[in-house]
């Protein structure tokens, strides 16, 4: 595993990648205290982060890439298999060294209340539980960057999925305003989603009773529930969306409170996605 | 040693291996040779636990690639098809990482890169990045990244594809260079390159395995007649007066014009076709016939390679027309 990471690290920053991110996540970071901490004169600086995280929709794609679909498109995959190293320690290695890339400019962020409380009252704990927050709200970000990397060849798809599914995730909570709350809604909405899946299925697995039988039988069991019990259904959709959006759990930080549950949900992301991540490298040693 | 068992693999519906059984011994060049698409590269790749056999068992020196992937892995050095390079790199950062990775201890790390480096002959090259460097030299720091660790066994596919013939002749010597301290396998479609430098051949078709053998036995093992060559001025009717006295040469045919040579071909039963030579040579001399040549055929791996997937073929093709046959006695009962 350190092996891996230390060579990743080396190729994060032997290409420009490492540093445009860190300069991305700085100079945005310096723009948001510019204008709240010093044009506005507001201490706190967690409405900074407030204010910079939607770059993550921007950096982590930058960020993430390459980190796998790179490998298989110059063949190197084929000698990382061929080493005495196990795929969970490649996805591992390959993790930590995203977090040190990502950390780095992280602890130049972590001097600015510092610096700020030098010239007058800032209450250092939310900043730091912030920062705390933001560090986990990127990694988690930064797992399924991965993780998308993981399933093509090419490096600006796995960006262009990237940059969709972050901004989705960006404005999943405003768009969970928009969307159908009726039950019928819901089941509509299941439908199609369900048989995208199946779809997704039956092209990774190359098996037509796997997805389209996924795809019958959630669809059947999302009928069923209609007709029997219409109340589930109902607000389904927007309850969803507001689950799942990792950014909106971030509010809850800058706002003052400091919400364990949040970094519990933040980890869980990481781990489920680095086990697709590790899943998807073995399903290519199956498939060729 | 490497012992694989009834492996076989399957992509969809094409059968890439089809119940590969066979042992490699310590200390030979081994060459694994078949027409481009028979399965070469999928079987090397299960080998070396970059791909998962659809069934089958592989065991190296004992260890099993699935369930002891680590101690299995570290016994063996693999080149694929394309060298897998970070062109980023230099070749020493790259050997660094490929040295680090294979778990040699950090005391030994520098001496071990510079003893392959040293090996494959990169040293003017270490420090420049991969993707300013020729293919040669990239195909030799693949190499120089399979020798990290010192492995028993060295696997090299189609290693000198795509070189300037005097890069397959700096190949081809680095290879039989590591021939004397490793088992090497070494996989082709070239025929005369595994002529040049492997002692056993396995050849594949189809997924299957058709021969495995000494490399010097395969000629001796498949054909039954010897054939002399000889170039003379001398009309297929003189040449036939004079081969009748000999009763070694058993048939004759003439092959080719040359200016005013003409090339014939004579068969012969006897198992040294030196001594026939010898008989040819006399009998000539005797009509005072002066040949300008005179050699004995030697069978070329080409020759038993397109005898072997032929025969393979029309074996196939009977096996289809029997089919047919009991299909039809089927129809009209």
């Amino acid at each position: 595993m350190v092996a891996v990471l230390k060579h990743e690290l080396s190729l994060y920053y032997h290409s420009l990648t490492g540093y445009v991110f860190g300069a991305f996540l700085l100079a945005f970071t310096g723009i948001g205290a510019l204008i709240y901490n010093i044009n506005a004169s507001v201490a706190n600086f967690e409405y900074v982060l407030s204010f910079i995280q939607i770059v993550f929709i921007i950096i982590v794609p930058i960020l993430t890439m390459r980190i796998i679909a790179d490998e298989k498109k110059q063949k190197t995959d084929q000698l990382l298999y061929s080493l005495p190293i196990s795929t969970t320690e490649i996805v591992a290695g390959k993790f930590m060294a995203l977090l040190v890339v990502f950390v780095v400019p992280m602890i130049f962020i972590c001097a600015y209340p510092l610096i700020f409380s030098m010239y007058g009252e800032v209450y250092l704990p939310t900043s730091y539980g912030t920062i705390f927050a933001f560090i986990f709200l990127g990694l988690a970000l930064i797992s399924i960057g991965m993780f998308i990397s993981s399933l093509t060849e090419s490096q600006g798809m796995a960006a262009g999925i990237c940059v969709v599914v972050m901004l989705f995730n960006y404005y999943c909570t405003t768009l969970a305003d928009a969307v159908s709350s009726s039950a019928v809604g819901s089941v509509i909405t299941i439908v199609v989603i369900m048989i995208i899946l199946g779809l997704i299925i039956r092209y990774m697995t190359k098996s037509d009773v796997m997805g389209y039988g996924f795809s019958f039988i959630t669809c059947l069991v999302a009928i069923i529930l209609f007709f029997a019990k219409p109340e589930l259904l109902e607000d389904l959709l927007p309850k969803v969306m507001n689950q799942i959006s990792l950014f909106e759990r971030f509010t809850m930080f800058y706002n003052g409170v400091f919400d364990l549950t949040a970094i519990v949900y933040y980890i869980s992301i990481i781990a489920f996605f680095l086990f697709l991540c590790v899943q998807s490298l073995e399903k290519r040693r199956y498939n060729g | 040693m490497i012992t694989v068992e009834h492996l076989s693999k399957r992509y969809g519906d094409v059968l890439a291996v089809d119940d590969l059984s066979f042992t490699i011994e310590d200390g030979h060049i081994y060459g694994f040779l078949g027409p481009n698409g028979a399965g070469k590269s999928t079987t090397l790749n299960i080998i070396t636990g970059c791909l998962a056999a659809t069934s089958g068992d592989i065991k190296i020196d004992g260890h099993d690639i699935y369930e002891e992937e680590k101690e299995a892995k570290k016994l063996i050095g693999y080149l694929p098809e394309i060298p897998p390079l970070y062109v980023e790199q230099t070749p020493r950062e790259y050997l660094k990482f490929v040295a680090e990775a294979k778990g040699i201890a950090k005391a030994e790390l520098e001496s071990e890169i510079d003893r392959v480096i040293q090996e494959t002959h990169i040293e003017e090259m270490q420090n420049r990045l991969i993707k300013h460097l020729s293919k040669g030299y990239r195909q030799r720091v693949g190499i120089a990244q399979a020798l990290l660790g010192n492995p028993s066994v060295i696997i090299l596919d189609e290693p000198t594809v795509g070189l300037d013939p005097m890069q397959i002749i700096e190949i081809r010597d680095l290879i039989s260079e590591l021939g004397k301290k490793h088992t090497v396998i070494l996989s082709s479609h070239i025929l005369s390159e595994i002529q040049a430098i492997c002692e056993k051949v396995l050849i594949i078709y189809k997924g299957k395995l058709v021969v495995y053998d000494d490399i010097t036995n395969l000629g001796k093992s498949l054909s039954s007649e010897n054939e002399i060559e000889i170039m003379t001025e001398a009309t297929e009717e003189k040449v036939s007066e004079v081969i009748n006295h000999i009763d070694a040469i058993s048939s004759f045919q003439q092959t080719e014009n040359f200016e005013k040579y003409h090339c014939y071909k004579l068969s012969t039963a006897m198992e040294n076709p030196y001594e026939v030579c010898e008989l040819v040579f006399r009998a000539f001399v005797a009509n005072s016939i002066p040949l300008v040549k005179l050699n004995p055929v030697q069978t070329s791996l080409e020759d038993i390679f397109i005898e072997l997937t032929s025969s393979e073929q029309d074996s196939e093709l009977e096996e289809m027309d029997s089919d047919y046959e009991e299909y039809e006695e089927e129809e009209e009962e």
